[in-house]
Order: C-alpha cells, then sequence, then structure tokens
C-alpha cells in the first residue's frame, strides 16, 4: 500500500472531487474544535483536555498563581553526588577516591559556598547561579535508604517509604479538582508515565516524540489518514451524553486528535534559541516548545539515564554533567526569551547517590544521599542545606540532612499551591527553596 | 430478586452474536468460523466445552525445563563464609567479584523474565483453553505480585503455574490456602520478615483487604496484629516454602472475637467465616467476566452479584459452578453488558492476534509485550499488590493511540514505538477475513464490522465513512483495502470494547 500508488489513482478518478471536499470539511473542522469556546458540550468533560484553556481551574491555595508549571528531570542510575557537588576542602573526599576524585583547582566555584565545588563540566549550573536561578540542595535522602534502582525510585516516586501507592504528584492532581481528574494533567516524555505521575484518577500523558503521539497509519497510507480523521474526529450520532463507555471513548479520541494537533503544531515552531544535542536538551527543547504554546499543563516529566557509573567513571559522568548544565541552561534561557520563566521550576533529583569510596574499578557502587537542584526564577539562589558529613558514615553511605519529602512539601506548598500533609499523608517539614 | 436473577439464557435466543460474546468474555475473542461452531453447538454445550477445557489438549507442555531456576538462588554457605573472609580483610578484589557476579546474575534474571513474558503472551494467543488463560490473568491481578519487588523470575513463574493449575479450583483451600505458601507472595508482601519477636503485618493486612474480604469489610486492625502473629514463621528456603517454628509465635491469639492457638491454615478457616469473603471475590469476578461497571454496582448487578454470593458459599467456594452460572446466565448476555468491558491491554493484543490473523514479524512477542507494558499492563509486574485498576484507567490519550498503533503494527508491520517499520514475516493474508462474504463491497465491510465489533448493526456514520474509504479504492475488494478497513476498524473506539 504505497503512499504514491493511492494518490494516482484518486486524482485520476472521479472521487476526486469528493476526497478534496472532504480533506476541506476536516479543516474546517478541525478549526472548529480547536475553539475552546465552542467545544461540543460531551468533550467538555474530557479527562486529558490539554486543550481547556488556562483558568478554567483555580489552585485550592489563594495567592499561587494557577499557571506556575513545574518541569522534573530524573537523573536515572544513581548520580554520584560527591563527584557533581565537590567537597574539596575535605581531606577524607581525596583519601576515599584516590582515582577519580576532581581536583580543587579543577572545581568550579559556587558564590559564597568555602570548601565546596561544581564539577567542571558543569559550567551552564555556573551560569544559572550567576543568574540567580539555582537551587542547590545538598544531602537529600530519606531514613533506612534502599539501594536498590527499583525500589530507590519507587519511594521517590511514591514518596513511601514501602515504594507502594500513586505517585506524588498523581496524587496532587488527585486532590486537586475535588478528586476528579485535573484536565491540565501531566505530560512525560518517554515511552511511559512515571509512577510519579500515576494517580488514582490522573494518568500522565506520555510520548517519546511528537510524531509518536498520533496515529501511524497515515504514514502507511495518506488516504487512511484521512479516512480516520473522518472517523475519530466528529461526534457521532452514537455520544449521547449518558456516559456509556462508548461516549468515554469517543470523548477521549476526539481528545486525542485535539491534543495531538496542538502538541505537534507546538513543537513545530522553531525554538528562540538553539538547544544543544543530547537526550536531555531535546527533551527539554520539546517541553519548551509546549510551554511557548501556552498549553496549560502543569507538570512535565523528563530524563536522562547513564549515572550507574559502577566502572571508570570519570569520562561517562563528564558527559552527563556537560550535557546537564548545558541542557537546564539552555532551557532557563528559552524560558526567559519567552517570557515564561517566572512560572515554570525545574526540579532535578536521582533516585540515590553513590558510595563515598570509589570502588575497585575506578567507579562508585550505589549510595544514598546526594544533591537536588532547583532551577528558575523564584528559587532560593545557591547552595543550601547542610552537605553530609564524610567520615559520619552509616555503612559506608553517607547521611542525609534533608529528607526529600521536604523538598516536594515545599514545591508543593509554594509552587503549586497545594496542601502538601493531604498529599504526602504527613506533615514534613518544609525546606526553604523558594524566595520569600 | 432471588436466585432467579441467575437465571440461564433462553438456549433458542443464543445466536452467533452471544456466541461471539461467550468467546470474548470466557477467552479472548473468536474468529467466523469458531464464533460459528459454537452457535451451532448451542448454549449449555458451548459453555461445557469451555469450562471444561482440561478436556482439550495443553497447548504446549510446560516450559519449566527451558528456565533456569537457579539464576537466583542463596549463596552457598561455603561462599558465604567466602564473602564473610574478603570483607573481613578487605579483599576488595573478591568483594568486587563476588558483586559482579550477583550483577551478571541479575541482568540474566531480568532477561528471564522477559522470556517467561513472551511464553505468556504466546501461550494466551495459541492456547486452544482460553479461559484458562484468562483465569490464570484474572488470578495474577488478583493476588497481585511483581518481579521488580521479588527479583526472582523463577518464582514468578512458579507462582504462574499455581495460579494456571488451580485457576477453575475452590477459592479458599487451593487459592488463598495456597498464597500464603507461595514463595513469591511471601517475599512480596515481606513475609520472610516476619517473625515472633517482631511481627510483620503485610501478608496478613493484605490477604484480608485486598485478597477475601474487602478494605476494612468485616476486620479490625487488632484482627490484622493477630493474623500476623499466625502467620509468623511463614518463609521460604531456596525455591519452597518454609515453616521456620522457631520464629513462629505458637501463643494464644484472638481473632474474629475467637481466641486459640491459631497458624496460618486456622487464620484462612476463620477469614472464611466472615460473609463478606463470599462477596468480595465474586463481585472482582463479575466485574472481569460480566460488566466493569464504570459507575459503580447497579440494581440489577448487586442483585446478581448477591445471589452469585450465595451460591458461591453453598458450592464450599468452588470458582467452577460459578463461572458456569455466569457464562450461562440470562444476564450475562443482556444488552446492558455486551461491549461494556473496556479491553485491557492483553486483552486487546491477544484478540487481535487471535483473530485478525496476523503474519508473524520479527521480535513480535517482545514487541507486543513493550506495548502492552506501555499501555499499563506488563505482565509479572503489576503496579501494587493492588494488581490492576484496570476499566477507564486503562485509557488515556497517550495509551489511545498505543492501542491503536499497536493493532496497526500487527496488521501492516509499522513499529507502534518507533518512525521503523518491520516489513519482513509472512504477507497478510487478510482476505481469508471476508471469505464467502465477497459478494460486495458492502457484504464484505458489514461482515468485518459485524465480527470485529460483535455488533448486529453498526452506526451509520461509521459505515458512511468506511464506505467512502472503499471508494477511494474503486469499492475493490481485495487484500489490500481489506488491510485498510482492519486498520480503520481497530482504530475506532468501538473495538477498545469487548
Amino acid at each position: 500500500m504505497s503512499h504514491h500508488h493511492h494518490d494516482h489513482e484518486s486524482t485520476s478518478s472521479t472521487g476526486s472531487k469528493d476526497a478534496y471536499s472532504r480533506r476541506l470539511f476536516m479543516q474546517q473542522g478541525m478549526a472548529f474544535l480547536s475553539m475552546a469556546t465552542t467545544v461540543p458540550l460531551f468533550m467538555q468533560r474530557s479527562a486529558e483536555g490539554v486543550m481547556l484553556p488556562v483558568g478554567s481551574l483555580v489552585s485550592s491555595q489563594a495567592g499561587i498563581p494557577e499557571d506556575h508549571t513545574l518541569v522534573v528531570i530524573q537523573l536515572g542510575g544513581g548520580n554520584d553526588g560527591l563527584n557533581t557537588v565537590i567537597p574539596y576542602g575535605d581531606r577524607s573526599y581525596y583519601n576515599n577516591r584516590p582515582q577519580i576524585a576532581i581536583k580543587q583547582a579543577d572545581a568550579l566555584t559556587i558564590p559564597g559556598a568555602d570548601g565546596y565545588g561544581l564539577h567542571p563540566n558543569l559550567t551552564g549550573m555556573r551560569d544559572l547561579l550567576d543568574n540567580g536561578q539555582a537551587a542547590i540542595i545538598q544531602g537529600v535522602g530519606y531514613p533506612n535508604p534502599n539501594r536498590s534502582h527499583f525500589t530507590s525510585t519507587d519511594i521517590w516516586h511514591t514518596a513511601e517509604h514501602s515504594g507502594q501507592g500513586y505517585g506524588w504528584l498523581g496524587k496532587y492532581f488527585d486532590n486537586t479538582c475535588a478528586g476528579k481528574p485535573n484536565p491540565k494533567g501531566s505530560i512525560a516524555i518517554g515511552n511511559k508515565a512515571p509512577l510519579a505521575l500515576h494517580g488514582q484518577t490522573q494518568k500522565a500523558v506520555n510520548f517519546e516524540t511528537e510524531e509518536l503521539f498520533k496515529w501511524a497509519g497515515s504514514t502507511v497510507n495518506s488516504v487512511l489518514g484521512e479516512s480516520y480523521d473522518d472517523i475519530n474526529r466528529k461526534e457521532t450520532t452514537q455520544a449521547n451524553n449518558r456516559d456509556s463507555q462508548l461516549d468515554f471513548l469517543l470523548r477521549t479520541s476526539l481528545d486525542a486528535q485535539v491534543s495531538s494537533d496542538r502538541i505537534r503544531a507546538a513543537v513545530a515552531k522553531q525554538p528562540l534559541l538553539r538547544y544543544p544535542d543530547g537526550q536531555l536538551a531535546q527533551q527539554l527543547q520539546l517541553i519548551g516548545s509546549m510551554i511557548r504554546a501556552d498549553l496549560p499543563t502543569r507538570v512535565y516529566y523528563a530524563s536522562l539515564g547513564g549515572f550507574d557509573t559502577h566502572a571508570n567513571q570519570l569520562n561517562s559522568h563528564a558527559n552527563l554533567m556537560r550535557q546537564l548544565g548545558d541542557a537546564l541552561k539552555t532551557f532557563q534561557a528559552d524560558l526567559v526569551k519567552q517570557g515564561n520563566s517566572g512560572k515554570v521550576v525545574t526540579m532535578v533529583f536521582s533516585e540515590f547517590g553513590r558510595r563515598v569510596a570509589q570502588n575497585g574499578s575506578a567507579g562508585t557502587d550505589h549510595g544514598t544521599a546526594a544533591p537536588m537542584f532547583l532551577i528558575g526564577d523564584n528559587v532560593q539562589n545557591g547552595l543550601l542545606g547542610k552537605h553530609p558529613s564524610l567520615t559520619d558514615l552509616d555503612q559506608g553511605d553517607l547521611k542525609f540532612n534533608t529528607d526529600f519529602r521536604e523538598v516536594y512539601t515545599a514545591v508543593l506548598e509554594d509552587w503549586m499551591g497545594a496542601n502538601a500533609q493531604t498529599i504526602l499523608g504527613k506533615k514534613y517539614t518544609k525546606s526553604g527553596v523558594f524566595k520569600t | 430478586m432471588t436466585v432467579s436473577s441467575l437465571q440461564p439464557l433462553d438456549p433458542k435466543q443464543f445466536d452467533a452474536r452471544c456466541a461471539q460474546h461467550l468467546l470474548q468474555r470466557a477467552g479472548f475473542g473468536g474468529t467466523p468460523q469458531q464464533i460459528q461452531a459454537l452457535a451451532d453447538l448451542g448454549l449449555k454445550k458451548s459453555v461445557e466445552y469451555i469450562v471444561n477445557y482440561k478436556e482439550l489438549p495443553d497447548p504446549e507442555p510446560p516450559a519449566i525445563a527451558d528456565y533456569d531456576k537457579d539464576i537466583i538462588r542463596p549463596l552457598t554457605s561455603d561462599e558465604r563464609a567466602l564473602v564473610k573472609k574478603a570483607r573481613q580483610t578487605k579483599d576488595e578484589d573478591l568483594v568486587d567479584q563476588f558483586r559482579k557476579e550477583r550483577q551478571k546474575r541479575q541482568r540474566e534474571d531480568r532477561k528471564q523474565i522477559a522470556e517467561m513474558e513472551e511464553w505468556w503472551l504466546r501461550r494466551m494467543i495459541s492456547t486452544p483453553r482460553p479461559l484458562e488463560e484468562k483465569l490464570t490473568l484474572f488470578w495474577h491481578g488478583h493476588f497481585a505480585t511483581g518481579y521488580r519487588t521479588i527479583e526472582n523470575s523463577y518464582h514468578m513463574y512458579m507462582q504462574n503455574m499455581f495460579f494456571r493449575d488451580n485457576a477453575m479450583g475452590n477459592f479458599k483451600e487451593d487459592l488463598v490456602r495456597g498464597i500464603i505458601h507461595d514463595p513469591a507472595m511471601i517475599k512480596y508482601l515481606n513475609n520472610h520478615q516476619n517473625r515472633k519477636q517482631a511481627p510483620n503485618e503485610n501478608l496478613a493486612r493484605e490477604i484480608m483487604e485486598l485478597f477475601t474480604l474487602g478494605e476494612g469489610d468485616g476486620y479490625t486492625e487488632d484482627d490484622i496484629k493477630e493474623g500476623a502473629r499466625t502467620l509468623t514463621g511463614y518463609t521460604v528456603e531456596d525455591d519452597s516454602f518454609n515453616m521456620q517454628i522457631r520464629q513462629h509465635d505458637s501463643g494464644t491469639k484472638k481473632i474474629f472475637g475467637r481466641s486459640g492457638k491459631f497458624d496460618g491454615d486456622d487464620f484462612v478457616d476463620l477469614i472464611f467465616t466472615r460473609s463478606s469473603a463470599s462477596t468480595f471475590v465474586i463481585e472482582k469476578l463479575y466485574r472481569y467476566f460480566v460488566n466493569d461497571l464504570p459507575h459503580g454496582e447497579t440494581i440489577e448487578s448487586k442483585a446478581y452479584i448477591r445471589a452469585l454470593s450465595k451460591k458461591f458459599k453453598q458450592h464450599g467456594w468452588n470458582i467452577k459452578p460459578i463461572i458456569e452460572t455466569i457464562l450461562l446466565s440470562d444476564h450475562f448476555y443482556d444488552s446492558a453488558n455486551r461491549n461494556a468491558i473496556i479491553k485491557s491491554p492483553v486483552q486487546l493484543i491477544v484478540q487481535a492476534a487471535r483473530t485478525l490473523n496476523p503474519p508473524q514479524r520479527k521480535k513480535m512477542a517482545r514487541t507486543l509485550a513493550i506495548a502492552s507494558d506501555v499501555m499499563g499492563q506488563r505482565l509479572f509486574a503489576p503496579p501494587s499488590v493492588k494488581g490492576w485498576d484496570g476499566g477507564r484507567t486503562w485509557i488515556n490519550t497517550s495509551t489511545l493511540f498505543m492501542r491503536q498503533n499497536t493493532l496497526l503494527y500487527l496488521l501492516t508491520g509499522q513499529r507502534p514505538d518507533s518512525d521503523a517499520w518491520e516489513a519482513d514475516g509472512t504477507r497478510y493474508d487478510a482476505i481469508a477475513l471476508v471469505n464467502g462474504h465477497t459478494r460486495s463491497e458492502k457484504t464484505a465491510l458489514n461482515h468485518l464490522l459485524t465480527t470485529l465489533l460483535n455488533v448486529e448493526t453498526p452506526a451509520k456514520d461509521r459505515v458512511a465513512s468506511l464506505e467512502d474509504y472503499l471508494k477511494t479504492q474503486h469499492n475493490t475488494v481485495n487484500n489490500e483495502t481489506v488491510t485498510g478497513l482492519l486498520t480503520l476498524i481497530t482504530a475506532m473506539p468501538e473495538y477498545q470494547l469487548c
């Protein structure tokens, strides 16, 4: 079923006029759908509605603008915190890591922080600090640390020590709007939505690239694409507002088409500045485009893998640091240029840090506490919290100083305007990571 | 309503659409030939045929011989001594060697669980005993246990065999009693850490909350605490259940107001004195086989579940008569219950693979397993001990595209996870699906809509859209145009239902 073949046939047949007028009709139909004010009634209960206008919901806490957006970046594999924020003032750092320690002379200085520097490749982060846009929270972890990638990831995602249950951001959405799916929703870049975004009713939209967030049948044959649109984009006579299973599916299907159009239109625009190469930068470019297009999505999720540096880590970790710093810097600069930097905060975490001592293969094994980053105009700039001791250890591992749920609490309350205790199931001290 | 709400369907009403409904719910759908065969057989004989699946040949001998049960195994005492010594003498090289060996084994084990995932999918697609797999999948979601937590593929495999062997057994004696002795479950719910001096309540809690009674239904927090004591010492030694007498609390416990030196088996007996032990799982079976009740229970479903629960208790918690009753009942075939369930990802994939006759493609089982995962259902890895929420939670805008694109992959080879194209494999013989119905393009189209969507009269505007497509193809019915129609019909919202 080649593309060519059919084009040829349809132009040479009497059906071409029909095909043309249908195409015309379709375009009108789409224009109609993209106008929120005239959305057919049964679509207004849309489950995922990225097409709903900003302001259709009011956040639960007074004084928090409802367009605040959170971008979460997970560094998958366990980032080596000690080679990210380098305690060059501590001899035991060098004693424990004869082959992989970063020299003081190479580390980038952190304004106002003596004895600690940044990985030499985090120049992007250093620029963000100079611009007053970066909070580095040291020694973040949780009690009774789990060193399994899976379990520790689940713990960070659920904010529960069991690692079971719904995701913390999923629960955030479940709790806004009295348990109904928040139509503003979340978007994850990747082939699977992370547990963090799974709520009881809230399920994230996810896609690896915008091209996969559509029906691929038109790639097979463009005529099929037209028929597909014809079937999936119109309100059928079967939809009758009784919210039957079929109504629900028709609604979601129509919603999917509209979301797909909007997202693909958003990312088709040339970004305001050039993003560097690399997996993370590409994801952030997508997210940047969606923010620029004013999608009312409140949470975006991106990830960068490869941090499980068990052997010969110097080069691989250095590359990751370069990617991370540069991507964050470019993304923030893009937001500034868009005029959106005031409404976006980016949070970076990893499921655990790594051991203090290097292992026998010039790498590091799974550890515990590590730094987190918050990027944005509204964060408390600089090195925050206390660096964990390198001598007072728990089985060779760092003891955390800040529970990650204290940071979540700050994000939920000070940024998202939610009640953190309801969502996290427990009251945690709020980390002072936002400007007051 | 009384027992009469369980009354069987009038056999005269059992037509092809009923037969297809039966095949979809008691299995993964059927080809037009299979549908017709059951319709000819009649209601009673069809249900007998499906339910007495053990009389049919097993699709393949158990795959047990193909799997390595020792990839993940406890260290021998010699190895343990060696590691201990290496740690004491700070022999980093040796410690490193053990660590690498463990990581290698974990990698191999992850490969093995992936192979098991593919094996189960293939089995579901090829089995002549679909109800067996459908029930095995039900129990997997009911007594949910996840590989990510236990990291032992062989234990997951053993549990899968346990569910299959007892799929239609006795809920109390076979399934619940069995699960407290199941190595995978014991590890998943930390019962190997449930000791006399330090009880762990996880298994005791979930047995009541998620496996038998329902949350807070007929038990208290104290019953959980005391129940946990009955299960102390229930642990695992290598691949088998092991009762560690020294860790078992043999003292007197008080559960549901009764006192005694109960053990885990007594705990199971006590649980089944509660009335919700007869209703909780029946409601779940109802949602799985009859209607997933997106708006909660209805008057009819309530009465039906009540009557069925009564029967369940009368039959001593045997599953088989319950399944039989459901599949025979008038209520099951009621129009309100047709096409009323949103297909799970596994149902969607397996049903399409069994009924659309797609060609074999390279690494097909792996692709389908990944697709199922992306759609929210990874075999051997339910999201939590609660299993899959199911129903409408399967569907959102991204899973819907993924569902449509996975079906497109089955039909055309266009991969669902990238722009890549999987053109190898045999040619798709799509025309076979309209054999005997090619008098006109309208007959062919109508036949496809009827059999794929199980409706007598498809919605007019849908038919019109598909007729428009055929028009662009000069109303030719050939392999290509039928494939085209199939890609469109499987992308219709209606195809998500069964």
